[in-house]
């Protein structure tokens, strides 16, 4: 009997490798676990039925393409698309022997903090059903954290695996723009898009890194990486230098909680050996959202221009192509990619567009200056991933601003394309806290070696009680 | 700062969605407030630096130009809402006149 509410990716390989259990049988344990608790959790959107490979199965969130999958980024526009092609991540997850458990429930288009824009319905939090999974990747995120799938992708623009990571007491690695590749990746803001993995262990997390990240000559963004990736093993922190930055850790809304534990988890960073100090990124904190909120809905408003109902998805009908097109984007889209469509479009528009998004992609250069200034100090930095704990379902759905404060902390470090990765860090009221650890560009390896002694010395138990209990 | 009802509806157009009555104005009163706070970014002097468009310094990404298969008309047409032969099919792109 497998308990997939504890197996990690990396002791799933080894029981495969040692031909403990077969690929096919594992396949079978995450099946049945999702057919006992994914009726309530709703973290699929679909699931694979027949393994394709002896490797350690993955779930994949559904904005990435899968050869002869329905792929629908949690749209009704794109509902029946099944793709061609695989990404460019798919192909690799494959070639590495890791076999599609199914596709993962997401906001529409990626967009959203909750899950709760999914045109297919919200997914719930594994520690509290009540409660919100986060979001983007709420479903992968979900999906992990409840013994659904051993690992999972998911995608980041400004925090779309960070933030669910934090919400579900599960790992959630954002990397360095351009090291992963973006082919077959359904396109939200091109210049942000990053796939991550999501995990149990920070182990688990560049393990798969390993796997995704790499130079493809399908994405001409895409870098090769300065140096191989390593899997931590280290338990201290000797000789890293650790920035608090005081506004992303004094944040108004952060909750006392929240708070709390996070700065336990610096104490620990000194008492493991780091080298702590405060530091200042006035202007990334202040005006990172505002920027964030113009740039990713104008790169939007174009990605998503494609959705016309001529070549793929949903179609309405319509006497001229005109009115085809402008009836199936008014039916095929949800809430919330029209007002970024429409936010986008404004933003770019004639007369607005100097004022808007010429402004703020100056911003961008000022944040990603605060951060370079930050990085000659210091190896890491250290903040909470949210302000606050997971949140109850329709709590924020009527006020788009106040979702959009969701990711207030993951998104300055985004708009500079620096890696970051969310541990959990320990409890308040009873749910998940994420600590987030950004590092200088292709630092990886620094953040797996600080998450995973972190993760070591906190001892974090990533099984919901709740689901612990009732198994 | 408050979007007027005629710019809901020519952002709209320039988006190509056939926004319903309802939504032009929910959609006006929610912009005006989101543009209201994104706005924040022009409290800052920024004349002297230059704007980022991407965060990689990469310049002119070459590849080999070698021919490979193109997608075969089928495939590229399974997903075609309406198709005829090797075509998608749509409704006229303007209205014809009848004489």
């Amino acid at each position: 009997m497998i308990d997939t509410l504890r197996l990690t990716g990396e002791e799933a390989m080894g029981l495969v490798e040692r031909r403990e259990i077969s690929g096919a049988e594992l396949h079978r344990a995450y099946l049945d676990a999702i057919d006992e608790r994914d009726g309530e959790l709703h973290a699929y959107l679909r699931t694979v039925d027949e393994s394709e490979g002896d490797g350690v199965p993955i779930a994949i969130k559904d904005v990435i393409t899968t050869k002869g999958v329905e792929t629908t980024a949690g749209s009704r526009i794109l509902e029946g698309y099944v793709p061609l092609f695989d990404a460019t991540v798919t192909t690799r997850c494959k070639d590495a022997g890791l076999p599609i458990l199914g596709k993962t429930n997401t906001d529409e288009f990626a967009m959203g903090s909750s899950t709760e824009n999914s045109a297919f319905g919200p997914t719930r939090n594994p520690w509290d059903p009540r409660r919100v999974p986060g979001g983007s990747g709420g479903g992968s995120a979900a999906a992990v954290a409840a013994g659904l799938a051993p690992w999972a992708l998911g995608s980041d623009t400004g925090g779309s695996v960070k933030q669910p990571a934090a919400l579900t007491g599960t790992v959630g690695l954002r990397p360095t723009y351009g090291t992963v590749s973006r082919y077959g990746v359904v396109a939200f803001a091109s210049s942000l898009d990053q796939v991550g993995p999501v995990t149990k262990t920070v182990r688990d997390c560049a393990l798969l890194y390993r796997i995704l990240a790499g130079r493809d000559p399908c994405d001409s963004t895409t870098v090769d990486l300065p140096e191989p990736v390593q899997i931590p093993e280290a338990e201290d922190l000797r000789g890293l230098r650790v920035g608090v930055p005081r506004e992303m850790n004094e944040a108004e809304g952060i909750e006392p909680g929240v708070a709390d534990a996070v700065a336990r988890a610096i104490e620990l960073c000194a008492e493991l050996g780091a080298e702590v100090g405060e530091c200042e990124l006035p202007r990334s904190v202040e005006y990172g959202l505002p920027c964030y909120y113009l740039v990713a809905p104008a790169e939007a408003s174009s990605n998503l221009a494609r959705y016309d109902g001529v070549r793929y998805g949903f179609r309405a009908g319509g006497a001229t192509l005109r009115e085809l097109q402008e009836r199936t984007r008014d039916a095929g889209f949800g809430d919330e990619p029209k007002r970024r469509i429409m936010l986008g479009t404004y933003a770019l528009s004639a007369g607005y567009y100097e004022a808007f998004y010429g402004q703020a992609q100056k911003v961008r250069t000022v944040i990603a200056r605060e951060h370079a200034a930050a990085f000659e100090r210091f190896d890491v930095l250290v903040s909470p991933t949210s302000p606050t704990v997971a949140f109850e379902l329709g709590a924020r759905t009527a006020n788009p601003l106040a979702m959009y404060l969701s990711d207030l902390l993951t998104i300055p470090s985004c708009m500079a394309g620096l890696p970051g990765l969310s541990i959990p860090c320990g409890l308040s009221e009873g749910l998940p806290v994420g600590l987030q650890l950004i590092g200088a560009q292709f630092a990886e390896n620094t953040l797996f070696r600080a998450g995973h002694a972190l993760e070591r010395a906190l001892g974090f138990d990533y099984v919901p009680p709740r689901l612990a209990l009732a198994a | 700062m408050a979007i007027s009802r005629d710019d809901v509806l020519h952002v709209a157009k320039l988006a190509r969605l056939a926004l319903t009555e309802d939504e032009v104005a929910r959609l006006g009163e929610q912009l005006g407030a989101i543009l209201e706070a994104v706005g924040k970014v022009s409290e800052l002097e920024l004349d002297d630096v230059p704007p980022t468009s991407h965060p990689l310094d990469l310049v002119n990404v070459w590849g080999e130009d070698e021919p490979r298969p193109s997608l075969p008309a089928d495939d590229a047409l399974a997903n075609a809402p309406e198709r005829d032969g090797d075509f998608f099919r749509v409704p006229p792109a303007a209205a014809v006149e009848t004489p």
